[in-house]
Parts: structure tokens; C-alpha cells; sequence
């Protein structure tokens, strides 16, 4: 099982809580998690990749363990903390500044 | 109960203002979708019920809600605005051709006939069209057909801003784009011709160009669906062909810079402007929140004062913030960034504030009820 935290917002318009639980095949990426989000949400396409891209929006991040993997490719697995569950995987709305 | 809904599109939300036809006691209900900028919502003129929104920010993109309720309750509908094709070019700062990309929806302009039909005008420029209440959205491409690649941004960002529906022939629509201009189609979309002939642009080096004109708002009554108003950067524009020709009725304004036009519900020669002083100093001049006022269908102007700030007011008023009522006393309103939602009952000879403390104001559209 794997463990989504959503910024506020998301949360707002997917009207779920802070966490989300996803059962998701492997192997588990960043790609497959947010496919998996939308699926089950839809309302979320577009508010955290591009429709068409799918490139992560300039704004978001994706924390876990500790580490920002907002970098890493997308269909990069993560790391096996988050695939266990024991760690949640963080989708952030970056700083803005100022 | 005959009545008015003012709904307002702001910086961090969206509210809805409600009267009984008199027009003196508001109910106020929001922030609807807290946090968000509202650029803006507008009612379908067939069923008032039936509300749409433009819901974005800075991390999470673009969002449509549609409430079919009157607002008391929104859902989100498609969000997904992609250019017909490849999506080709346009100017961009330093003379190149640039990508055009999807970046807001400015505003939304429901369909005078079908509840499910509304026009979304986009920044990079372009014009989309559901026809399903919003679950797609499909780009009318023959809009950026006329000279689109010539067109090229503004400080305020390219933007299709302004959208008009002629009421007594359904294939004529009219838009305006800031720095590209207005268009016109006669044919339900599918063409489009650039309509700037006399507009004499100072900030362009051919002040006759057919395209680069930086229009800020249309208005038209719907008993004269030949005759538009523009307020354009500079200068307040008239034209009674259609667009086919314009001249200017900027007359005794103190400042002819300003975004909304707006005409009166009844009387087709009358038109409201709200003046600012300047391009780069976006406030009234002198201090003083003057909504102007002709009666002659432009070049004679009146101040409209009577309830208005008339010292230290240094706020803006945005293109789509200003809007009438159909009531048989019409009523005007704006907002402003200040975040003042003003009102007259009379036709703008006194003025007083709905509320005045909220987020700065970016839009103002009023649905009367029957």
C-alpha cells in the first residue's frame, strides 16, 4: 500500500483527507502513482502534471524519506520505504517565496 | 422574488452578492473556492441556475467549476484546454517565434441560447468551446488563423479577454485580445477577420496596423448589435459598422486610459467608463474614483461622483470588473483592487458599497432574477 499526502487544495477538491492509500502493481514510480491518483480522482488531471506532457507542474513537488525527488524521472521506482507504506509519498505545492 | 446576483471573481476566491430588487440590503456568501484566483464566473442567460468559474492558481493550473444551483454548490468539470493541432506559433519579446502554451482561462461567456454551449477565451490567445456543460473543450483554431502569428504578449500576458455574442445572428461573435486586438467571425467561429481599422495605435509603429492593438474591453446593447464600444489602452473607440470602421469618442474624459466599458441596459447611447491615469499608473487621476458617464453614445462625458471615494483612492478597476443589471432602474457595478464592490440603483447618479473589504477584485458580472 502506498501512502499520498495532498496539499491542502487537492484535498479540498478531491474531498478526501490528508492521506491517500493506493494499491498500485509494480514496479511503483512517481508515473504510476499520480496515473493512479487521477484514476481514482479524476477531477485531479491537470492539477499536478500536464494533460498532454505529463511533465510534474513547475510548482509541485514530491517529497519522501527525508529527500525531494521532484528530479528524479518519473518512472524512476521509489524508494523502498514508500513502497512498504512505512513512508509517505509527499506531493507539495512549492514555496512561494517572498 | 425579482432580484439581483452579483458574482465576483477575486485574487483569493469567488463571492456571490444577493438583493431583492431594491437593491439597499446584500447577503454575502464565500470565499467559494478559498485560495484561488477567480478570474471569472459568469451565469447562463437561459438558465440563471446554471453558474461557471474559472478557478486557478500558480501550483495547480487551471480549473472549470460548474454550480447548477445558483452557486450554493460547485462541481469540477473537464480542465483540459489543448490546441487544435499542432499549436504553431507566435511573436514573442525578443522578435522570435514562441510555442503558443496554455496557460488560464480568462473568461468564460455562456451561450445565449443553450445552457451546455459556453465560450472560454484563453491566455496564450485563443477561444474554446464546450458544448456538453463543460465535460470538453474544443478550440475554435481559426481565430489564431487570422495573423495569430504576428500576435505577441503584453506586459499584462496575451490574453483573449473578451467575448460578445450578437444576439439576432448567432453565427456573429465578437472578441478582443490585449496587444492582438478584436476579431470578428460571421460564421459561427470557423473564420475570423481582424476588425482595428482606425483604432491609431501611438504605441505601435504603424499606427494603422491590421493586428497589435491593445484592446482592453468591448461592449454592445443587444438592440444594436452593430454598434461597439472599446476601451482600448489608450483611448475610449466607437464603431456602428460592425468593427469595420472605428473613431474616437474618448471627448472630455480626463484620462482616456481605462479597461471596462460598459452600456446602460435600456438606453443604447449610454456608456460607463471608469478612467485611470495612465498606463503605468493604474489609479484614478487626482485620487478621486470617477465613474464616467455619456449619454450620447460617447465624446460628451459626465463625472459620476455621488457615493464614490473623491480623495486618496488610488485603486484599479480590471477589464471584466464592471457590469449591469437589467432591472427597469439600471444598475451598475464594479470592483476594484482595493477589493470595494461599488454600486448605483440609478444609473450611476449615486453610488454605495456592497462590501469593500475583500481580495482584489478581478471580475463582476450581475444576473437579474426573475
Amino acid at each position: 500500500m502506498i501512502v499520498v499526502v495532498l496539499p491542502q487544495h487537492l484535498r479540498t477538491l478531491a474531498q478526501v483527507g490528508r492521506e491517500v492509500h493506493l494499491h498500485i502493481p509494480d514496479p511503483v514510480t512517481q508515473a504510476a502513482v499520480v496515473t493512479e491518483l487521477e484514476n481514482r480522482y479524476p477531477m485531479l488531471r491537470g492539477t499536478i502534471r500536464d494533460h498532454v506532457t505529463f511533465k510534474r507542474r513547475a510548482f509541485i513537488r514530491f517529497f519522501a524519506c527525508g529527500q525531494d525527488l521532484s528530479h528524479e524521472s518519473p518512472d524512476a521506482e521509489l524508494p523502498a520505504q514508500v513502497l512498504t507504506g512505512a513512508e509517505p509519498f509527499m506531493i507539495v505545492g512549492a514555496m512561494a517565496g517572498g | 422574488m425579482t432580484g439581483v446576483r452579483v458574482l465576483v471573481g477575486t485574487r483569493k476566491g469567488a463571492f456571490i452578492l444577493t438583493s431583492d430588487e431594491r437593491r439597499q440590503s446584500w447577503a454575502v456568501s464565500g470565499p467559494h473556492f478559498g485560495g484561488w484566483e477567480i478570474y471569472h464566473l459568469k451565469g447562463s442567460p437561459v438558465d440563471p441556475n446554471r453558474i461557471y468559474a474559472s478557478q486557478s492558481n500558480g501550483w495547480f493550473g487551471q480549473l472549470i467549476q460548474r454550480s447548477d444551483d445558483g452557486g450554493k454548490t460547485w462541481a469540477p468539470v473537464d480542465n483540459k484546454f489543448v490546441y487544435d493541432g499542432m499549436p504553431g506559433t507566435h511573436q514573442w519579446y525578443d522578435g522570435s517565434q514562441h510555442p503558443w502554451e496554455f496557460k488560464r482561462v480568462w473568461h468564460l461567456e455562456p451561450s445565449l441560447t443553450d445552457p451546455d454551449t459556453v465560450y472560454a477565451g484563453v491566455e496564450d490567445a485563443a477561444l474554446f468551446r464546450t458544448t456538453d456543460g463543460g465535460k470538453s473543450w474544443h478550440e475554435l483554431p481559426g481565430l489564431r488563423a487570422a495573423k495569430g502569428h504576428l500576435w505577441q504578449p503584453g506586459a499584462g500576458g496575451m490574453c483573449l479577454h473578451t467575448i460578445v455574442q450578437d444576439e439576432t445572428d448567432p453565427q456573429r461573435l465578437y472578441v478582443a485580445i490585449s496587444a492582438a486586438g478584436a476579431f470578428r467571425t460571421d460564421d459561427g467561429g470557423t473564420t475570423w477577420k481582424p476588425i482595428n481599422k482606425g483604432l491609431n495605435s501611438g504605441e505601435l509603429p504603424d499606427k494603422a496596423s491590421e493586428v497589435g492593438h491593445c484592446v482592453h474591453n468591448l461592449a454592445m446593447h443587444r438592440s444594436r448589435p452593430g454598434v461597439l464600444f472599446m476601451q482600448k489602452h489608450w483611448d475610449v473607440m466607437r464603431s456602428d459598422d460592425a468593427g469595420e470602421q472605428w473613431h474616437e469618442v474618448s471627448g472630455n474624459l480626463p484620462s482616456d486610459f481605462g479597461f471596462p466599458i460598459a452600456v446602460h441596459a435600456h438606453e443604447p447611447e449610454t456608456v460607463y467608463v471608469v478612467p485611470i491615469k495612465s498606463d503605468s499608473e493604474h489609479f484614478p487621476p487626482e485620487g478621486k474614483l470617477r465613474v464616467y458617464r455619456s449619454r450620447t453614445g460617447g465624446n460628451e462625458w459626465e463625472a459620476l461622483t455621488t457615493g464614490l471615494p473623491q480623495k486618496d483612492c488610488y485603486v484599479d478597476i480590471l477589464r471584466d470588473a464592471m457590469a449591469v443589471d437589467t432591472l427597469p432602474s439600471c444598475g451598475i457595478y464594479f470592483g476594484t483592487t482595493g477589493g470595494q464592490v461599488y454600486h448605483s440603483a440609478d444609473s450611476g447618479d449615486t453610488w454605495s458599497t456592497i462590501v469593500r473589504d475583500l481580495p482584489a477584485v478581478v471580475s463582476v458580472e450581475v444576473q437579474t432574477l426573475a
